[in-house]
């Protein structure tokens, strides 16, 4: 075993896990292949909201393919730190929200 | 990864690989390397294993339609990537008694396209010459690949456009990105401002614009260790950001996969890409591109009149498969029933839409 939890070579691997659960599996692959696929919002678009999703949940799988994903697009890494500062902003935004449950909470309990 | 191997890597980049005596300026070195053990254990198949399982081996010619001829590896740039190692001290310059030779081939072969490449092509003595005798031939499609910097490099080359216009010659450049930082960095400093300024020359005889015939492509290959995204795409986002920017028109944009030798593979091998790489290529293997790979339909002659399948098998020392090696000896019948020679670089070729000196082929 690996003594870390996160090995690079893992994603390349990641088509095995059809191998325990074949139906699950390929249908979550169809469903995430049909979902890059251009549409409404194009292929590019969609590489780039990838790329902030993967840095809010923070997957290093994530981030690494959808690094190379937008580089092969020819995305720029300007875009692609915007992109990363759009899930920043909510996720940080996530978190202040809450500060008004925090001042109505303080407020309700205070004279 | 290693940023000062890197850093170091570029400031050695000033000079080729064979300048830099660098072990991988010999074949059998970068030979070695692709029959390695990620192969050889069985990690990754080989590339005869895998067009085998499809039936795709021995991979053989069909009809032949190009005949691209490299006129020596003399360049005015040091791209990182180069596969061919050219550079401003590479001597390797075809003569004019090859040139007479192959300009017997241009004018009896069955073939619809003359490719010229380098190397800076015009930065060989005798390229006008050479240009003007071969135009003469007839030729339905005449490509010289310029690298679009040496237009504005010396005064000596600024009429290239019009000269390239007098012999309808088809214009393909490379162009590695739309921004100046991506450009610069595989290229070098300033490739990406004389590149611009070279497609407005060329613009302003009539090249690349809609519905002219003079033809003008770009050639868009990645500027690292990753494959070349949607062909159709990235011609959209080129065009785009070069007519809003500079008013620059170009007709297509060909995506050309790097393939792992020479100074890319030196490159893949000291960034520590090699292995994601090649696994990458396999990963994105397409029978369907093994089926109109271009060494399928096209004949490489190196500067010295050698035969080779392709641009890349000649920077391999690969020499053809057939009792005829050489451009004196020239048989387009003989060839065509050879069998061409593979190796793992191939994958190269051979991933998602495939690759070739025209672009996507699958």
């Amino acid at each position: 075993m690996a003594n870390s939890y996160y090995d690079p070579a893992d994603l390349r691997k990641f088509g095995s896990i059809t191998e325990w659960s074949e139906e699950l599996g390929n249908k979550f692959f169809d469903y995430y292949g049909k979902v890059f696929e251009e549409g409404a919002l194009s292929a590019r678009e969609k590489s780039l909201i990838a790329l902030a999703v993967a840095h809010v949940v923070k997957c290093p799988y994530c981030i690494d393919a959808y690094t190379k994903d937008g580089l092969q697009r020819g995305i720029t890494k300007e875009e692609m730190m915007e992109a990363v500062h759009a899930g920043a902003a909510i996720e940080s935004g996530a978190t202040l929200v809450h500060g008004v449950q925090m001042m109505n909470k303080y407020n309700k309990l205070s004279m | 990864m290693g940023q000062s191997i890197l850093s170091d890597m570029k400031r050695a980049a000033k000079k080729s690989l064979k300048a830099r005596e660098n072990e991988l300026a010999n074949t059998n070195r970068q030979m070695e390397i692709l029959n390695g053990a990620l192969f050889a254990d069985g990690e990754l198949p080989y590339f005869k294993d895998k067009i085998a399982k499809t039936g795709q081996f021995p991979l053989k010619p069909k009809t032949l339609e190009i005949l691209q001829i490299n006129v020596g590896y003399m360049c005015n740039q040091v791209c990182e990537h180069c596969h061919v190692d050219a550079g401003p001290d590479r001597k390797e310059i075809m003569t004019r008694e090859t040139m007479e030779q192959c300009l017997e081939v241009i004018r009896n072969t069955g073939a619809h396209t003359l490719d010229l490449t380098g190397g800076a092509p015009e930065m060989n003595p005798n390229f006008r010459w050479f240009v003007e005798e071969a135009a003469k031939a007839g030729i339905q499609d005449f490509i010289v690949r310029s690298n679009l910097t040496i237009i504005r490099s010396n005064k000596k080359y600024h009429d290239l456009p019009e000269f390239f216009k007098k012999h309808n010659v088809h214009v393909v450049s490379s162009m590695p990105h739309y921004t100046r930082g991506k450009t610069d960095k595989q290229r070098g400093d300033g490739v990406f401002d004389k590149s611009i300024q070279a497609l407005q020359d060329l613009n302003a005889v009539g090249y690349g614009i809609p519905d002219s015939n003079l033809r003008l492509d770009l050639v868009y290959n990645p500027s690292g260790a990753f494959l070349p995204g949607d062909q159709a795409a990235m011609e959209h986002d080129f065009k785009k950001a070069l007519k809003e920017d500079f008013n620059i028109d170009f007709h297509n944009l060909f995506a050309i996969t790097n393939l792992p030798i020479s100074r890319f593979l030196d490159y893949l091998i000291a960034s520590d890409n090699y292995e994601d790489y090649m696994y990458a290529l396999v990963e994105a293997y397409n029978p369907a591109a093994v089926e109109n790979v271009m060494c399928t339909n096209t004949i490489s002659v190196s500067w010295d009149g050698w035969l080779y399948d392709c641009d890349f098998n000649q920077m391999l020392d690969l020499k053809v498969a057939s009792k005829v090696q050489h451009i004196k000896d020239y048989n387009e019948d003989l060839l065509n029933d050879r069998e061409i020679i593979i190796s793992q670089h191939c994958y190269g070729c051979t991933a998602g839409a495939g690759s070739s000196c025209q672009g996507t082929v699958a």
